[in-house]
Formats: structure tokens, sequence, C-alpha cells
């Protein structure tokens, strides 16, 4: 027989394995190169941790006690495997899209982020779990005391060997379970080990239940005879409880924290349910299939007085089979070792993400939840879970002192995490479900399965009943968990599930029937209902080398190759690695999420980077966040085009402005050689005649008198022009004195006429009147009006091109005001020269080359400004069109 | 499968598959509970009654994994076939509700 320090060796050796294991699986998991973990096998190995070692013992015991009813506990899994496609793949679909990480994650994102809600579901998880960790710890000092006889390191001390595993337990959990905040809360290490455990354990009870069947007893047939003659067969069969314990066990599966890391958060491909579903029940199958067998030869062996939780190994042993034995030991310490590594690791993410964090961050009011700092808090708040969930077990353990009564406890927790199943399920199921109906619903089942179960069982456990509980409180008796409602219940586990998970389904539809949900809530519930037309399936799980790649080509599309290389260079430089391509560590992840936000906006960027990392598809709070910037981003963009379209206007003006300024100075350059001329012709007349007179020798009188006359007329001329640039100067700055009287338009236009020496007759330009209209009589300076029509009509003498020059004088009355027209019939002025002419150095082409200084259509403006009219340039088909506008009226108003 | 009449066939085909897998359950717990109202609370029989019964739940057992395998097998190879096709199949009914 093995001795006890033989049997440590044996374990730490077994532990260091698992360790390697671990260690090698994580290290080729960052490099993409484990296939295998990959492979739809390991996934449901990693299921297996659904039999701990209180199945792997205690199912024996149970074919013992109860008969058939151990196969309920697989029968339940067994249904709901079997119906993966409608349920579980569902859950997986969800837990990938939503980027749940925890059972108690996935109930809270349904029910809007509840907060609260999370936090009931861990606490509950907690309570369920501690009793159930402490079971496993018993187990496995148990199995050790089989072997008890004492070796250098003295008897084996069932608290020392308890501690000691809770301590190596914790090790390995804090040591593969949070190495870092994975992105998607995935462990392959963890995994690996759990995967090889699950062999070790099946190996064994395998491995024991062919040495029963053909090296004891004679092959199946004399089994089967050998089963029909011993106690077991008389074993009481009770139909309701093979009813509830299947549900209970199917319930289970379902909620138990440990099971839904493995099942939905450790899931890599939604394909591998579909080996999952025939696999893992067919595991469960091989598990329990020498369950009867071993029991049966083991009472032949023992007889009914030796604890049947152990024949699993006293068989062997008893039968001098030392090496299967140590086998079944490993089993049931793989059993045990991988429940407790993953429960822990599974409490320690819920404990930490919805109680500890919020907590801390209440406490702390951080304003910034994803900074470093916050990971590190959270990294340390999970550590410490593991260490603070397994000292619990440990001290419920020391609590209950290994007492019997421990057994009952594996029931009792699946009957806690079933009362999740009602918000689960309806959860995922039913649109309608609320926030306020769940936190109902777990609430009260919770507490009433606290009362009729979980207290009882602790304090028979302590070895106490207080008479709070065997008479209920106050005296009531039908409030004590023995009696509950009056009931005397024979069974106390089935008239508690009854109760719990009745009370809890009828709060949690009447809660959702009567209250409103929020929109978030009821954005989640359509998201999770109707999962299937918002997400795409999961294939294959991207290695992170795969997933950096991706990431490169978003980031090239978004930032620029250059700046994207640069980027991701100083990353793989700063993590020690060649080639380029860094590790998509979540620190490097942060700082490319950064960089892309500051292009397409932050909560665009989390579910670009999510999307290819996590494989998740984008959540609705990121949908909300996205749609909140892109109306951001296009309000901005709405703004910035009227900005553009009023800049181009003014751009269009400033143009507009610029050309009639060139045009303008090139004008005036014009004008200024013009005066210049025609200031320096009269000059040079003016001095050479009058240095002609000053020489007086050989000058006639009558030459003498037409060189006066010449420097006269020059003179008049050169006054002409100043007095013309001088009239316009002092009409544009306003100081004008108008002689305002009577007059009529006829006179006026008669007077212009006879000056500009265009009467009938005379001169070679033709006007034609129409004398009827022009009948009309106005208030205004008659002297400068007509000054205004000697231009206009000088202007046709001068520059009508005619061959028979004509101008038509039409006048018309228009309501309050009078409109003369004057029309030529010659070529008229180019379009591109009609703004120009009334400024005052303007001189249309034309008119080149004839006399004037152009300042007469400037001067016939500023006057019929000052008179309260205007004076216009009509465009016209044909010849030159000018309109006179004046104010009809008959005295000044004042 | 020398006639192919329908475009839709190989989509009816899986359908009908999904159904197979929805109700497979229900089959196992038709199966599985079947002895608590056919056995009722028959313990004083005596004779052969929980190895036949034992011999019987490993029996269904067996036939449930079998049956799941088949139906599982089929449903992942259309949907391989599928995933080389453009369009994946429309979602069953029952998952829109």
């Amino acid at each position: 027989m093995l001795s006890f320090d033989g049997l440590v060796a044996v374990c730490v050796l077994y532990v260091l394995i698992l360790f390697a294991v671990a260690f090698i699986a994580e290290k080729r998991a960052t490099e993409g190169k484990a296939r295998w973990l990959n492979s739809p096998i390991t996934y449901t190995l990693s299921l297996s941790i659904y039999t701990t070692a209180w199945t792997f013992y205690g199912a024996v015991g149970s074919a013992v006690r109860n008969g058939l009813e151990f196969l309920t506990i697989y029968l339940g899994p067994t249904l709901v495997f079997i119906g993966w496609f409608w349920l579980l793949r569902k859950m997986v679909r969800i837990g990938r899209a939503q980027r749940i990480t925890s059972i108690a994650d996935m109930i809270s994102s349904r029910y809007g982020k509840s907060g609260g809600v999370a936090a009931l579901v861990t606490l509950l998880s907690v309570i369920g779990a501690t009793p159930y960790i402490a079971l496993q710890l018993q187990s496995v000092t148990l199995s050790f005391s089989v072997f008890a006889d004492g070796g250098a390191l003295g008897a084996p001390d069932a608290d020392q060997t308890a501690i000691w595993v809770a301590a190596g337990l914790a090790l390995f959990t804090i040591v593969f379970g949070t190495r870092s905040l994975d992105v998607n809360e995935r462990h392959p290490g963890l995994v690996s080990a759990i995967a090889l455990e699950a062999i070790v354990k099946l190996a064994a009870i395998l491995a024991v239940g062919i040495f029963v069947v053909w090296g004891v007893a004679d092959g199946p047939a004399n089994m089967l005879a050998r089963i029909e003659v011993s106690p077991i067969n008389n074993t009481a069969w009770n139909g309701a409880r093979w009813l509830g314990l299947t549900v209970l066990a199917g319930a289970a599966i379902l909620c138990l924290p440990r099971m839904f890391q493995v099942l939905v958060v450790e899931n890599t491909d939604e394909r591998h349910l579909a080996t999952a579903g025939w696999a893992f029940p067919l595991y469960l199958l091989l598990i329990s299939l020498f369950v009867v067998p071993i029991a049966v030869i083991g009472l032949e062996m023992f007889g009914s007085d030796a604890n049947p939780d152990l024949f699993v190994l006293t068989v062997p042993l008893g039968l001098g089979q030392d090496g299967l034995a140590l086998l079944v030991f490993l089993g049931g310490f793989s059993a045990a070792t991988s429940m407790v590594i993953v429960a822990a690791l599974a409490l320690s993410t819920m404990l930490s993400n919805h109680i500890i964090v919020p907590f801390w961050l209440r406490l702390t009011r951080h304003d910034d939840p994803m900074s470093g700092d916050m990971r590190r808090v959270a990294l340390t708040a999970r550590r410490l879970s593991i260490a603070g969930v397994l000292f619990l077990g440990y001290g419920y353990y020391r609590l209950s002192g290994g007492a019997d009564a421990l057994a009952d406890i594996g029931l009792i927790a699946f009957l806690g995490v079933a009362q999740i199943l009602p918000a689960l399920l309806g959860g995922i199921l039913w649109r309608g479900a609320t926030r306020v109906g769940a936190a109902l619903g777990i609430g009260a089942g919770f507490l009433i399965w606290v009362w009729l179960l979980l207290i009882p069982n602790i304090a028979e456990t302590g070895g106490m009943m207080p008479a709070i509980l065997s008479d209920g409180p106050f005296g009531l008796t039908w409030l004590s968990p023995a009696t509950p409602l009056g009931l005397q219940a024979t069974d106390p586990l089935l008239t508690a599930m009854v109760l719990s998970l009745g009370v809890n389904t009828l709060l949690f539809i009447l809660g959702s029937l009567m209250s409103f949900p929020s929109p978030l809530e009821r954005l989640q519930g359509a998201q999770f209902v109707n999962v299937y037309d918002h997400s795409q399936p999961l294939y294959g799980w991207q290695g992170a080398t795969g997933a950096a790649d991706d990431l490169l080509v978003m980031a090239q599309r978004i930032l620029g190759a250059g700046r994207a290389g640069r980027l991701f260079e100083t990353a793989a430089e700063a993590q020690g690695r060649t080639g380029g391509v860094p590790e998509p560590t979540p620190d490097f992840l942060e700082r490319l999420e950064r960089e892309l936000a500051g292009s397409v906006g932050a909560a665009t960027a989390h579910a670009m980077v999510a999307q290819i990392v996590g494989g998740a598809s984008v959540s609705v709070r990121d949908l909300l966040a996205v749609a909140d910037e892109t109306a951001q981003i296009m309000e901005y963009s709405i703004q910035l085009e009227t900005k553009s379209e009023e800049l181009a206007q003014a751009a269009a003006r400033l143009q507009e402005a610029n050309a009639k300024l060139t045009a303008l100075s090139r004008q005036k350059d014009a004008f200024l050689s013009q005066i210049s001329h025609e200031l320096r012709t009269p000059m040079t007349s003016i001095r050479a005649f009058s240095e002609l007179l000053m020489q007086d020798e050989g000058i006639d009188d009558a030459a003498r008198a037409r060189f006066s006359r010449i420097i006269h007329d020059e003179t008049l001329r050169l006054t002409r022009l100043l007095d013309d640039l001088l009239d316009l100067s002092v009409l544009e700055h306003g100081r004008v004195t108008l002689h305002e009287g009577e007059t009529a338009l006829s006179d006026v236009l008669e007077r212009a006429v006879r000056i500009a020496g265009a009467q009938d007759g005379e001169g070679r330009l033709k006007i034609i009147r129409d004398h009827d209209s022009e009948a009309v009589t106005l208030w205004t300076d008659a002297d400068r009006l007509t000054q205004v029509f000697i231009n206009l009509i000088s202007n046709a003498q001068k520059y009508c091109d005619a061959a028979h020059p004509e101008m038509v004088v039409s006048v018309r009355q228009m309501p309050g005001r009078i409109q003369v027209d004057f029309a030529d019939n010659g070529s008229g002025i180019p379009t591109r020269q009609q703004a120009l002419i009334f400024e005052k150095f303007a001189r249309a082409d034309t008119a080149r080359g004839a006399p004037g200084a152009g300042l007469g259509l400037a001067i016939s403006r500023e006057i019929m400004i000052r008179l309260g009219g205007g004076l216009s340039y009509v465009p016209s088909e044909q010849g030159t069109r000018f309109r006179v506008r004046l104010p009809l009226r008959l005295r000044r108003a004042a | 499968m020398a006639r192919r009449l329908f475009l839709g066939r190989r989509t009816y085909r899986q359908n009908r598959l999904q159904d197979a897998a929805r109700l497979l359950p229900i089959l196992g717990m038709v199966l599985g509970f079947a002895p608590v109202f056919i056995r009722g609370d028959a313990t004083l029989l005596g004779g052969a009654d929980l190895s036949n019964w034992l011999v019987y739940y490993f029996v269904i057992w067996i036939g449930l994994i079998v049956l799941t395998a088949f139906v599982s097998w089929s449903l992942t190879r259309s949907d391989r076939k599928d995933a080389a096709d453009v369009t994946p199949p429309p979602p069953p009914r029952a998952e829109q509700r």
C-alpha cells in the first residue's frame, strides 16, 4: 500500500504536470499555434468539470442508497445537451455577441446592464458555491485518509491536507486565471489543464469499472445477474424525485457559474456545440456506466456498513490493485481540483466585476474606468476574490467538521443556482421580461431557498438545530423550514424546489408584466431574444497573430499605411518582438483604440477593435454611442457645408470687385493719360502762340488776332475741363446748392436741344420728340436738369456711329415719377463696359479719340441723384438707351 | 437523388433537420420520464427489475447520443456547405420569435 508521503509526492508531481501543460498551452496559444485548443474535443472535455468529486465518488454511494437515482444527475444535462441547437447555441451566441464574462454579467446585460441584479446573482452564486467547494475539499481529504498508514510526514491530518489543497488551487487559479485581463476572458492554459484532468478521471473510473466487470465478475451477463441479487435491487424508487432531480440537474448545468464559464465564456467556436451536443452526453454515460457494478461489488466485498462513497477507491485497494487505486485517487483529485479552479475563476470574475470594482469606483469617484490604473485594480480584485472564495470554502469545511450532512449540499447548491433559471430562460426567449421581474423572482426564490434548505443544512452540519428552525420564527410553525406552509414535507429538497422555483417564476412573470422596462433594457431584450438576426456565428478562434494582422489591415485603412506601420512597429519593439507585429495585449489595444478614436470616434474604434479581437459583434450601447457620434459628425459637416457655401459666395463677390477694380484702375490710367493729353494740348498751343506773339516781329495784326483767339479758346477749354472736375467734386461731396423751382419738362428739353445745337436742320443728329407727353410740370433745378439732358444729347452727337444718327426722346409717366428715355440708333455700348460708363474717369472704347474727358456721365448721374431721381443705362437690342428718372412732385416735401 | 425539383430542397431539408434537433430533447424527456409513470413506486416486485431498467436507460441513452450525433453532423455538414455559398440559409422561423 502506498504511504502518505508517497501519495503527497504523486500529487505534487501531478500538479506540476498540470502547471506545465497549462504553461505550454498558454504559450502556444499566444503564438497562435495551439490548434488542439480549438478542437471540439478539448471543449467537450472542459465541460466535464460538471462531474466533480461529489459525483466521482458520490455516485456509487447514491447507487447503494437510492438505486438508479444517481442517473438523474446525468440525465438532466443530457437532455439539455441533445437539445443544444435550441438553447445552448443561443446562449453561446449571445455570450459572444454581448461579450459576456459570467452568468451574472449575462443576466445583468439582458436586464439593462443592471448592477443590482448582477450583484444579486453574484451573491447567490457565491453562497451556493462555497459549501460545494467545501465538499470538494472534503472528498480530497477523505480520499487521502483512505491511504492512512502514515509515512515520514506522519499520519494525514485532514485540516492540513485541506488547507494545502486550497492554497495550491488558489495559486494555480491565480497564475493561469488572472495572468491578464484578457479582452475575451479566455484562459487557454486553464482549459487545457482541465481537459487533461477530464481524461484522467474518465480513465480512472473506466479502469475500475472494467476491472470490476471483467476482473471480479465474469463479464456483463454475470454482472447483471449479480445486480439482481444485490441489495441495490431492493432500493426504493421515487418517481417524483426522479422527475425533480432530472429537472434540477438540467437547470444547474445552465446556471452554475463554473459551467457557464466553460460552456459560454471559454467557447471558441459555435460549431463545437454540435460535437459537444453528443460527445458530452457520451462522456457522462461513460462516467456513470460502471457506477452500479462498482456499488454491487463494493457491497459484496465490504457489506452495507462501509462508506459506499469511497467504494471507487476501496474496491481496488481491497483487491490489492494499488496502481489502480492510485489512478482513482488522481481521478478524484482531478475532479475536485478542476471544479474548484473553474468555480473560483468564475466567481472571482463575478465578484470583481459586479461587486468589488463598482464599489471601489464609487468609493474613489474614479472618472476613467478603463485606465491602466483601473485594470490593475480589477486584476488585484480578481486575485483577492479567488483567494477569498477558496478561503470561504475552506472555512465552511472546517466549520462543518467534515460531517456527512455535507454530502447533501450538492443538490442544495444546484437548487440555489437554479433560481437564476427563470430570469435566464425568460431573458433569452421572452422580450417582455423586465429587470423588476428578474430581481423579484431571483430575490424571492433565493430567500425561500436560504430559509428552507441552506440554513437548516448549515445548522445540521453544525450539529445543532435551533428552536427557531424546528418551531418556526415567533412560534409560527407554518414558517418553519421543517413544515413550510404547514406541509408535512417528506422530501425537503423537492418541497423547497417547488416552492422556491414556483414563487420565483410567478413573481418573475408578474413583475415583468406589470413593470415598464427602460430603453436600454428593451434594446438589450431585443438583442438577446433575436440574437440570430443581429450577429454572425463565431467560427474558429482567431489566433493572436491572426488578430494582430487583421488589426494592422484595419489600422492601415484608417490611419494610413505609414502611420499604422510605425505604430505597430513601435509596439512590437516595446514588447521585444521582431517582425513588426505586436501581440495584441490590452495595453496595445488600448493605445490602438485611442489612435483610431482620433479618426473615427471612440465608440466606433472600440467596436472595430472588439470585432477583430473579441470576434464579438457590436452591443447596443456601442451602437447608441456610434449613432451619437455620427449625428455629431453629420451636424458638424452640415455646418461646414454652410460655411463653405458662404465663403464661396464671398469669394465670388470679391472676385467681381477685384475685376471691377482692375478695370477701373486701367480706366484711371487711361484717363490720366487722357487728361494730361487734354491739358497738355491746349497748354502747348497757348505756349507756342504766346511765344510767337512775344517775338513781335513779322506778325501782322490779323495773325496776332488769330493767335490771341486761339489762346483764348484754349484757355476756355482748359477752364471748362477744370470746371467739370470741380463740378464733379462738389457734386460728389454733397456740397452742391440746388435752385429748385417750378418748371415744365418740355421747356427744359427745348433748351437742352437748343444749347446742344441739335435743333431741326442743325447738326447731323436728328431728335425725335413727342411734345404731348412732355407736358409735365416739375419741381426741380431746371439748370441742372438741362445740363444732364445736354450731356446725353451731346454724347449721342459725338458717339452715335449710325449713317443717319437719330435720337428718340420719350417721356413716360409712372406713379410718383417720370421716366425720360434717350435712345439713339448707334451700335450701343459693349456689355462689359456698361458697368463702368458712369465711373468718373471712364470712357467707352467707342469714345476713344473723341474729345471729352469722360466726366459727363459721372456728373449727370451725380446730379440726378441729388435731384432725387437717377440715371441708368438700359440694355436694349439696338442702340444706346439712357433712362432718366425724376420724382414727380409739385413742391418739395419740406 | 435523381430528381431536383425545387432549388429550395436543401434549405427545406436543413429546416427539417433543425426541427429534429429541437425535438430531440422532447424525445429524450419522453423516454427518460416514461419509467416514472410505468414503474410507479414498484419496489416490492423483486426479480430483475433494477438491472432491466438500468439496461433500458443505457440503451435509450446511447440511442439519443447516436441520434444527436447524426443530426448535429448533418446540420454542420450543410453549414459547411453553406459557408462556401454566397448566401447563408435564412434563419429558421422559430429563432425570429
